[in-house]
Parts: structure tokens; C-alpha cells; sequence
């Protein structure tokens, strides 16, 4: 157990609150950077789909996780990002151009649902954002002469400086950094007033005004940050899939981003990483079991989707905070090893608190 | 005129399905403010019993339909008992993403039972009628009638019967109710157990229409489209919602098909957009 | 002018008149009191003044600033802060980013400055950490500084609810049944706190409050409201002594 002896009153304003943090930090960025070295094609290929959903899942959890906002639609924000990305490439442009015009439109169209959305709540939101991804997606299939339709569209790779990114790890290390300035901005915000106002937002909409937060402002900002990352993560997903058709961000795309938070934790932003990381290994750890279990139960179509969904229902009724809060509990049971008490962590009993009275 | 009449028609029946779907919605919602985004897989399921027993293991129709009820009531109070009852107090977004959860498994151990191959029930309906120039399949009159039916006999419960006041009681307030001495637990596993047979009862009507497979569960959403125009909280606003629903898509398909797949979410949106909380809102101010 | 000032305030809930054509007026640096019987519409007064509620009629004037022209989230930048009967604290929070939250009002940082967390964030923040310490110390909170919300006993959310008010650096301070949950000793250190945040901190406040002997010891006037109506106003002794009130707590006494 490590007892913090703050002097100044900056040392809370840092990211990394003591020298564990920097070493083990700093010792995950280089692991992550010198990962090429070590891993083959195949993995390092699925490292970048991690990263990709990380980022993705990233973007999520600033509109769900920390304004308390819940979206069904965030696929839709994949969706515009990839097809503008993939768009300003075949025209010729470099992913300079192409990348930021990716996360502008996505940003447009958070701008598009947050306005309307900023003034529903709970389960309209759920609702309206679901709806709305729909409609993108239906969109995408109709527009046939800018995204290919239902044919689908070819994703040219991405193109820095005239050079051409052909290699896996390449577009390993091009991700895994954007994906770091993401996550910095993201906890820039979390350590400014702006994101205080978001948590306020999210635990009373009430008291927050009465102290002076616009909800609304909060909602629409929170909205629009949150649909340019995940922009990003699509512009990226589209040069991992290097093949789009509208069908790929339909709604289960969208269940499985919101999974992915919900499984590492909502609220922090240690859980984006933990769910993309488990949502990842899950995937892998699933069509090899599919290839080790006899042909008739493997074989059944299907059974990826259902080990989803047990997981899901598993994960809320058994541990609803995510495997972040699990990871906090073993963490305190070995700080405090000998005098750990079960009760520290034990949920209190709830009643319905209605959500009906706003 | 007569093709007017003919969509309208063909849009009520359909509206009548979703209509039944948003009830099983309303009725959870009101009850337990828990969103069962697993509605329509549950209409699903009712389809898929309702075709092994009439079927496969060969019941005759009269027989299989309320069998099939019974069965799904029963699966309907044991989700309740075994997983939902669990996130009771816990945030929206944990029920919400429980439920589409629940809905992931149905639609994939629907897949892995039945298969993925289109059935069908051999329906005791059949035929047409034609009236004022427009012919109507008789399973779209059926759907009506026994929508209406339905609505009668549910409205008259929650009117008079002991049960159906103790749920209105508890949709209320849930602490009071208890406190009143109504079995809380029991009354929304009776409200989960109502509503899976309602849904069950919209999948044994829709059965002659569209063939029966898992993804009909996604139908679902559109049921929940129907909801949120209604006003969630709203039973006769599901209905209502229901219907205009069903109307909206024959006529957008007929008259303006490049939006025939959005148009109801199109609607929803407007709806939505200009009140925040449906046609016939349930939500107050909270008391500070 | 008064400080604040209301005029004939009415509001009803379908059908029911919450609140009757009810004027008052406050002078700045004075304690003031409102009591009632449960029901009397004492709490939609102050909802009235947050403009969570919108008035059938009247108006609401503090130091020159019409209320009604206003949103509720432009009421903290006047000066006005608040608490709440059923505490609204941010509970998946710590008890300093509660009392930051405060400092809303205060900020200036562009969003721009805020995302990439620039030299002058870094300073308005420290000197905001500064001010809630301030409060923190006032109150006497700092072994709870870091604690969650969540995991705190209902007496102290209270006293963060007061300290997360007092970091807005209020004129005016509302406080719904501050005493309401509170053991007899919290009831007593509340009263002194009441008196200390007049004396020193030179804030407004108005409290709506049940227990009497918390009432008499810390305001000045008192209002007495009975269904939405005032019954009367004054001093203490004489408004408890109305037979109005005396009659609307105890029933006809004859």
C-alpha cells in the first residue's frame, strides 16, 4: 500500500499521480511501440482492430460513460467517418485532408443527433439514437454514387507525405498514435471544468444548473468530441477492413461498442481499454474454441453472437460496474492483504428510483 | 380510392402486430420503468413454440394457441425471476443493455434450435374477403378483430380486477405499494408473464403473413418506434403508436419507396423532436 | 429596492395553487426564515427562484436583475446559490470534484484551452483548488476531500451540499431544511455554521426550516406560509405566537 504524501496541490492536477504511475505507463507505451518487433502480421492485425475499437469505444465513453448520455447509434459515427475517409482517398486527397474531414462530418452529424438529443433523456435518447443510426445506415445503401451502395466500396490505404501505408505495422503504429493523443485530450478534459460539468450532468441535471452548468452546452460538446473520435475510429476502420458496405455498421456494431465500455467499466478510462482489450481476446478466444470444441457444437451458426450475449447479461446482473471495479476490488485485497473485508465493496440494496419524474 | 382503402387496411392489421408488441413494451415499462428491448425476440419465441407444438408435435390449432401462451407467460415470469430482476435500481442503460442482451441470445438459440430456414404454421385462416372493391386476406381481418378483442379484455382487467388495480398501483409507486401489502415481485412477474403472452400472441398472428424465422425479432424495433410516438408510458398511446406505425410503411413503400425502410424513424424522430417525451407523455417534473 | 425581492408569486400544479400571490422581501446581510406545515409550498418558493418552475404570475427581483428574464443555469452566475431537501450531489464523484463543480461560475477556460490543458487552465485550476479549500476548511471537511460520495453518511453529504454551495462565492444562500436528517449536536454545529457564514462569509440566507429552535436562534424574520399563502411575517416570537400559525400546526385550539 502506497500512502501519498501531497505537498502542492498541482500534484492532483497531474496525469500520473505518483513514480509507479509513470513507470508502469511509460513501460506500456514502449511495450506497445516495440509490439512490431515482436509480433507477426496476423496478431499485429488484430492489435490494431483492438485499437481501433479502443478508440472507438473511447469516443463512446465521453458521451456515455461521463455525461451519462446512452447511445445505441454510435456505429453511424463509424460509419460517416470510414466512408468520408475512404471517399477523400479515392478522390486523390492524402489522409491529411482525409482523416480530419473524416472527423468533421462525424462531428457534423453528432452536432445533428446532439441538438435534438440534448433535450431527451434516458430512454427516448436510447431510442432516437438507435433510430438514427438506422437511417444513416439506410442512407449509406442509397447514396450508391458516393459510397458503392450495397456493392460496397474499395478503402485505398492511407497516404502520408506521398508515401503509401502498405504495412500492417505501419498502420499498427499510425493508429496506436492518434489513439494516444485521443486518450490525452479525452483526460485533459476529464481534469477541467468541462468535464467536471459533464459528471455533474450525468449524477443530477438539477443541481448542475442550479450551479451554473448548461446541461444542454455540456450535452450538445460532450456529443460532438464524443462523434469525432469515433469518426476517427471508422476512418481507421475502414483501412483495417479495407472493404465497406453499409451492412458492417448496422446494430449490433453499435451493441457491441456499448458492451465494450460496459464490460470494462463505465466511467473511467481505464474500462474503454480493458473492453477493447477483453472484446478482442473474447473474438480470437472464440473461433478457436470454435475450432477445438466437435463440429457439432462449433459448427453451429451462431454461437459467436450467443457467448456474446451471455457474457453481456452475465456482466449485469453479476457485476454491473465492469471488470475495472472487479480489478479494483482484487487490487485493495492484496494492498491491504491480511485485514481485506469483504463488506468494503458490497452493493447496498437499491429500490426503484424512477427516472419517470424528471 | 380503392388502393387507398386497400393500404389502409393492410396498415392497420400490420399496425395492429406492433401495436400488441408496444403493449408488452408499455405494460414492463410501466411497471418496473425497465425497457424490454427483447420484445420482439419474445414475439419471435412465441412464434417458434407455437409452430413445434401445432407443428411438430401435431396439437390441433385451438389447442396449440393458448399453449403457446401458457408457455410463453411462464418463459416471460422466469426471465423476470432468474435475470431482470436482478438490475432492479440499477441505472437505465444497465436494463437497456441487458435486455438487448437477452435479445442477442433468443435470436441466436432461436437460430441454433429452429434453424435459420423459414417456417410456417398451416393456419385454420385462410381465404379472402372482398368488400367495396377491395380484397383483404381474411388473417389481416383476424388480426384486427383480435387486437380489438384483446384490448377490451385487457382494458376491463386493469379497470376492475383486483390484479390489474394492484399493477396500476404498483406502476405508480412501488414502495407504496408494498407497504400496501401488494406482492410487489409477484405482481411484475405477472406483468413480464402478461406481456410475453401478448407478444407470443402478436408472433401467432403475424405467422401467416411473414414466414417465421429468428430475425424477427428485429421486428422489435419498429414496435418500438410505435412505443416512443404513443408516449412510452401510455397503453392506449402503444396502440395508437402501433398504428400509425403500420399505416406510415405501406404508404411510404407505395408512394415514396426510396424511404420506405426509415420513414417510420423518420417519423419517430419528427415526433420525438418536437416533444421530447412522445404524444402522450408520462414524465413530471421530479420533486426537489 | 430590496435586496430580494418577490411579488406576487403564484404558481399552480393541475389545478392546485402551489403558491398564492405571495410577496416578501429580503434586506442584503439578514437571515430569513420561511416555515410552514409540509405541503405549504415553501420548496417551490425556491424552485420559483432557481426558475426550475415556471410562475403563473409575478415577479422576482434580486439586486436589479429580473429572475424571470432568465434560465435556470444563468441564476448561479447572479450569486444565488442553493441546496436541496433531497440532497443532489454528484455521486459518483469525490467530494472535491463536488465542490470544483462550484467553481463553474468562475471559469473562463475556452474549451480549446481546456482540451489541451494549457498553462492558463493550470493556473485558473490551482486557484480554484485554492478557493474550495478555503470552503473545505471552513467547514472543517478535509478528511473527507477524497472520499467518494457514494460512501458517505447523510450528515456529511449535507455539509458538502453547503460547501458546494458556498464555492459558487454567493450573495445569496438558500437553504431547504439544512437541519432535516440531522442529529440534535449536527442540528446545533449547522446553526452555528448558519451564523458564521452571515457574520464572515457576508452571504444572504434564507433557510426553510422545521425545527423551531434552529429558526429562532439564527434569523432575523421569519415568514410563515400556510397552503401557499402567507399566514404572516415578522419576528420570530411574534410569528410563532400568530394564531394563523398556531392554528395550522396544532389545529383550532377553541
Amino acid at each position: 500500500m502506497r500512502i501519498l504524501f501531497k505537498t502542492n496541490y498541482k500534484q492532483d492536477l497531474n496525469l500520473a499521480k505518483h513514480s509507479g504511475h509513470r513507470f508502469w505507463y511509460g513501460l506500456l507505451i514502449l511495450v506497445l511501440l516495440a509490439a512490431p518487433l515482436i509480433l507477426d502480421g496476423y496478431y499485429i492485425g488484430e492489435a490494431t482492430r483492438v485499437l481501433i475499437f479502443a478508440m472507438a469505444g473511447l469516443g463512446l465513453m465521453v458521451v456515455t460513460g461521463f455525461t451519462g448520455q446512452v447511445s445505441l447509434g454510435h456505429a453511424a459515427f463509424l460509419l460517416i467517418g470510414a466512408y468520408t475517409n475512404a471517399w477523400f482517398l479515392a478522390q486523390g486527397f492524402s489522409s491529411f485532408i482525409a482523416l480530419p474531414m473524416a472527423a468533421l462530418l462525424s462531428m457534423i452529424g453528432g452536432l445533428l443527433v446532439a441538438i435534438p438529443a440534448a433535450r431527451m433523456s434516458g430512454i427516448y435518447l436510447a431510442i432516437a439514437t438507435l433510430v438514427f443510426a438506422i437511417i444513416v445506415e439506410d442512407v449509406a445503401g442509397h447514396l450508391s454514387s458516393i459510397t458503392g451502395g450495397n456493392r460496397g466500396m474499395m478503402v485505398d490505404v492511407p497516404m502520408l507525405f506521398g508515401y503509401q501505408i502498405w504495412q500492417s505495422w505501419e498502420l499498427y503504429l499510425f493508429v496506436l498514435i492518434i489513439l494516444v493523443a485521443a486518450t490525452l485530450i479525452v483526460l485533459n478534459i476529464l481534469r477541467s471544468p468541462l468535464g467536471r460539468a459533464m459528471i455533474a450532468v450525468r449524477d443530477s441535471e438539477v443541481s448542475s444548473q442550479a450551479l451554473g452548468v448548461n446541461p444542454m452546452k455540456i450535452k450538445v460538446f460532450a456529443f460532438t468530441v464524443s462523434a469525432a473520435i469515433t469518426g476517427l475510429a471508422g476512418a481507421f476502420l475502414a483501412h483495417y477492413m479495407l472493404f465497406l458496405t453499409p451492412q458492417i455498421f448496422g446494430i449490433l456494431l453499435s451493441i457491441q461498442l456499448l458492451l465494450m465500455i460496459v464490460l470494462g467499466g463505465l466511467g473511467t478510462v481505464h474500462g474503454v481499454f480493458f473492453g477493447a482489450v477483453l472484446i478482442g481476446v473474447l473474438e480470437t478466444g472464440i473461433s478457436i474454441a470454435k475450432d477445438a470444441l466437435p463440429s457439432s457444437i462449433g459448427g453451429l451458426p451462431g454461437i459467436e453472437p450467443l457467448v456474446f450475449g451471455v457474457i453481456l447479461v452475465s456482466v449485469i446482473a453479476f457485476e454491473p460496474t465492469g471488470i475495472y471495479s472487479r480489478w479494483v476490488k482484487i487490487r485493495s485485497y492484496m494492498e491491504f492483504f491480511p485485514i481485506y473485508r469483504r463488506k468494503s465493496f458490497k452493493r447496498q440494496r437499491v429500490y426503484l428510483k424512477t427516472e419517470r419524474l424528471k | 380510392m380503392n388502393e387507398f382503402l386497400q393500404l389502409l387496411i393492410v396498415g392497420i392489421s400490420q399496425g395492429c402486430i406492433y401495436g400488441l408488441m408496444a403493449l408488452g413494451f408499455v405494460m414492463i415499462y410501466k411497471a418496473t420503468e425497465m425497457v424490454n428491448f427483447a420484445q420482439g425476440d419474445m414475439m419471435m419465441l412465441g412464434s417458434f413454440v407455437a409452430w413445434t407444438l401445432i407443428m411438430d408435435l401435431g396439437m390441433p390449432f385451438w389447442l396449440g394457441v393458448p399453449a403457446t401462451l401458457i408457455v410463453m407467460a411462464l418463459f416471460g415470469a422466469l426471465v423476470d425471476i432468474l435475470i431482470v430482476r436482478r438490475v432492479i435500481g440499477q441505472p437505465q442503460f444497465a436494463v437497456i443493455i441487458l435486455t438487448l442482451g437477452l435479445g442477442i441470445i433468443f435470436r441466436a438459440a432461436a437460430g441454433m434450435i429452429w434453424g435459420h430456414v423459414p417456417l410456417t404454421i398451416d393456419s385454420p385462416i385462410s381465404g379472402f374477403s372482398s368488400f367495396y372493391g377491395i380484397v383483404i386476406g381474411n388473417e389481416r381481418l383476424v388480426i384486427i378483430a383480435v387486437t380489438a378483442l384483446l384490448i377490451t379484455i385487457l382494458w376491463t382487467y386493469f379497470r376492475y380486477s383486483k390484479w390489474g388495480v394492484a399493477m396500476k398501483a404498483t406502476s405508480q409507486n412501488q414502495l407504496a405499494a408494498y407497504y400496501s401489502g401488494i406482492p410487489v415481485r409477484v405482481i411484475i412477474s405477472a406483468v413480464w408473464a402478461v406481456a410475453a403472452a401478448i407478444s407470443a400472441l402478436a408472433g401467432i398472428l403475424l405467422a401467416p403473413i411473414t414466414l417465421i424465422e429468428p430475425m424477427n425479432g428485429l421486428l422489435g424495433i419498429k414496435a418500438f418506434a410505435a412505443a416512443v410516438i404513443g408516449g412510452f408510458g401510455s397503453m392506449p398511446g402503444a396502440i395508437l403508436g402501433g398504428l400509425i406505425v403500420g399505416i406510415i410503411e405501406p404508404f411510404a413503400a407505395a408512394y415514396i419507396p426510396a424511404v420506405k425502410g426509415s420513414m417510420v424513424y423518420i417519423v419517430m424522430l419528427i415526433v420525438l423532436a418536437l416533444r421530447p417525451q412522445g404524444l402522450f407523455a408520462q414524465i413530471h417534473k421530479k420533486k426537489l | 429596492m430590496s435586496f430580494l425581492e418577490i411579488k406576487n408569486l403564484s404558481i399552480s400544479f393541475g389545478g392546485v395553487k402551489a403558491v398564492d400571490d405571495v410577496s416578501f422581501s429580503i434586506e442584503e446581510g439578514s437571515v430569513y426564515a420561511i416555515i410552514g406545515p409540509n405541503g405549504a409550498g415553501k420548496s417551490t418558493i425556491f424552485n420559483l427562484l432557481s426558475r426550475f418552475y415556471e410562475p403563473l404570475s409575478g415577479q422576482l427581483n434580486f439586486s436589479g436583475n429580473e429572475l424571470l428574464e432568465l434560465g435556470a443555469k444563468d441564476i448561479a452566475r447572479l450569486g444565488i446559490a442553493r441546496t436541496f431537501q433531497n440532497l443532489e450531489l454528484f455521486e459518483h464523484a469525490s467530494v472535491l470534484q463536488n465542490l470544483l463543480v462550484g467553481r463553474h461560475v468562475h471559469n473562463n477556460q475556452s474549451w480549446w484551452r481546456q482540451m489541451l490543458f494549457t498553462r492558463s487552465v493550470v493556473e485558473a485550476e490551482l486557484e480554484h483548488r485554492r478557493k474550495v479549500e478555503e470552503v473545505i476548511d471552513f467547514l472543517e471537511l478535509a478528511h473527507y476531500r477524497n472520499q467518494m460520495i457514494s460512501g458517505l453518511p447523510y450528515g456529511v453529504r449535507k455539509k458538502i451540499e453547503l460547501a458546494r454551495a458556498l464555492c459558487i462565492e454567493p450573495k445569496l444562500l438558500l437553504l431547504d431544511e439544512p437541519s432535516s436528517g440531522l442529529n440534535p449536536e449536527e442540528t446545533e454545529e449547522m446553526g452555528f455554521w448558519i451564523e458564521d457564514i452571515r457574520r464572515d462569509l457576508n452571504i444572504t440566507v434564507v433557510l426553510i426550516e422545521h425545527d423551531m429552535s434552529l429558526v429562532a436562534e439564527v434569523s432575523d424574520r421569519v415568514l410563515a406560509i400556510v397552503n401557499g399563502r402567507v399566514a404572516t411575517e415578522g419576528s420570530h416570537a411574534f410569528v410563532q405566537s400568530h394564531p394563523d400559525v398556531v392554528s395550522a400546526y396544532l389545529g383550532d385550539v377553541k
